[in-house]
């Protein structure tokens, strides 16, 4: 199929960038929309180009380093699919598609569609840990937790640190993020200690960080590569609550 | 956001029924409002409880406005720049609105007072004359005034139905079925509001009250 990209250029952090139009010619639907990239820039080099700088590394869903605003929706118009597991066979031969990258203050661009996403860390550092020592992998048995406790930190703990729910919030908040790392850590036994001061510290560290202030749209979950519920949010804002008071 | 916005909410409930006293005849709603300025007396004195209430209804409103001013400032400086290609955001219409539906809102607001508080720009403005002014306000040659009405009331539906369940939301409801019925509630709860709000001037228009 042959489609025309609309990329995002900009040589560095200073650099002010545009939107650059390129062809793609004889691409395989079967293609990854990375791959799809990798053509692309195979033909800027051997023209003598600079070729697109876009993050990745995994390429099969799970860093969450391929970070890129598809047409408007960060990762692409598949639902719970990450940039490089989408693939060309959900776009239209001769097909104009817009590639930006993550746009927010907290994610300064370095080069074309890689952004420093150092501040998700910061928000990890503040408090996104245990400190009690773990050792080998313990025996499975020797601490019981329920089921239902179990399957919802599971499923919180699948956020892959991508920064989608950033690029799509119209806030540009951090909060879906932030809730996914406080649940998961918050309903482990193991998490119990540190869980009030965690939720308070990682708040901070998101607000100094320049991420916005989170106003329940919905649009995180909605991009989100992996599907972490929006009720999470809501598990950190009562959590949050009752750190706060007991600190009174 | 969620405590003075349920606050706000609060008295939107109580004014709704208070204004559907109207129904009763000019005799019910004349003393009903004469009411609302004696209560609390003999203990306070004549009206107070009016004005507190009041205090208390603008520190909610500025306090949400100044809430709703921070967080419309700290979106504004975490995307300084914008995407060149944005779709609709996929979130309700009333989510999208509900900066610029709250500014309708106040504006709305500062006219209701000068219209029925003040009696400013009320065609009857009789102290007192409750009835006959909310009568001849919506009278039919006054349709712009009912239309303005209408359109502010339908915007407070809209901001309360994200706004309910947004609160709730900021309170810490997490759990899946309870976020189902937190969305119906504020629906109803909305819904009800708008309906309960424009009665009156509907009523007003098609003769039922005059
Ligand atoms: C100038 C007037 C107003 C402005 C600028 C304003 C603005 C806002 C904004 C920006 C939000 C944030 C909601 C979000 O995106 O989640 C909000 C929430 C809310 N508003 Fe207003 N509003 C105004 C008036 C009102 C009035 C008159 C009421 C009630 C009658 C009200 C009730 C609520 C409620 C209950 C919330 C939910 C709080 C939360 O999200 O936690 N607002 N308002
Ligand atoms: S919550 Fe989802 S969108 Fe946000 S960083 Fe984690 S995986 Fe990515
Ligand atoms: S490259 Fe690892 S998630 Fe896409």
């Amino acid at each position: 199929m042959d489609i025309k990209v609309r990329v995002w250029r900009q040589e560095n952090s200073s650099d002010k960038g545009r939107m650059e139009t390129y062809d793609v010619k004889d691409i395989s639907p079967d293609a990854s929309f990375l791959e799809m990239l990798d053509v692309l820039n195979e033909k800027l080099i051997l023209d003598g180009d600079d070729p697109i700088a876009f993050d990745h590394d995994c390429r099969e869903g799970i860093c969450g380093a391929c970070s890129m605003v598809i047409d408007g929706v960060a990762h692409g118009p598949e639902k719970a699919t990450t940039a490089c597991q989408l693939h060309m066979r959900h776009f239209k031969d001769g097909d104009k598609i817009d590639v930006e990258p993550w746009r927010a203050a907290a994610f300064p661009v370095i080069k074309d569609l890689v952004v420093n996403r150092g501040n998700l860390d910061k928000i990890i550092a503040a408090g996104g840990y245990i400190t009690a020592p773990t050792g080998a992998a313990p025996e499975a048995h020797a601490t019981p937790v329920p089921k239902k406790d179990a399957d919802l930190a599971f499923e919180a703990a699948t956020c892959i640190g991508c920064g989608a729910c950033v690029a799509a919030c119209p806030n540009g908040s951090a909060m879906l993020f932030t809730a996914a790392k406080v649940a998961h850590l918050g309903l482990m036994p193991q998490g119990q200690p540190e869980r009030d001061t965690r939720v308070i510290d990682m708040l901070q560290a998101q607000d100094d960080a320049g991420f916005g202030g989170c106003t329940n749209m919905g649009e995180c979950s909605q991009v989100c590569p992996k599907g972490i519920p929006l009720t999470l949010i809501g598990r950190l804002n009562s959590d949050y609550r009752k750190a706060v008071r007991k600190q009174l | 956001m969620a405590v003075t916005g349920l606050l706000l909410v609060a008295f939107l409930y109580v004014h709704m029924i208070g204004n559907l006293k109207i129904f009763f005849g000019a005799e019910t709603f004349d003393h009903y409002a004469h009411w609302l300025r004696s209560i609390g007396t003999p203990l306070l004195p004549e009206a107070w409880y009016l004005y507190i209430q009041r205090t208390v209804l603008t520190v909610a409103v500025v306090g949400h406005i100044v809430a709703a001013t921070i967080l419309a400032r700290r979106a504004r400086l975490a995307r300084p720049v914008k995407y060149a290609h944005r779709p609709k955001v996929q979130g309700s219409y009333a989510a999208r609105t509900m900066r610029w539906g709250g500014v309708i809102v106040l504006l709305f607001v500062i006219y209701h007072i000068l219209d029925l508080t003040t009696l400013t720009l009320n065609p009857n403005g009789v102290h007192g004359e409750v009835y006959r002014n909310v009568a001849e306000d919506f009278a039919p040659g006054r349709w712009y005034v009912t239309l303005f009405y209408t359109l502010s009331i339908v915007a407070v539906g809209f901001h309360l139905r994200h706004g309910l369940w947004s609160a709730v939301r900021t309170f810490g409801l997490q759990s899946p079925r309870g976020e189902v019925y937190a969305r119906a509630t504020a629906l109803v709860l909305s819904v009800v509001l708008v309906v309960g709000y424009l009665s009156v001037p509907f009523a007003v228009l098609v003769g039922l009250v005059d």
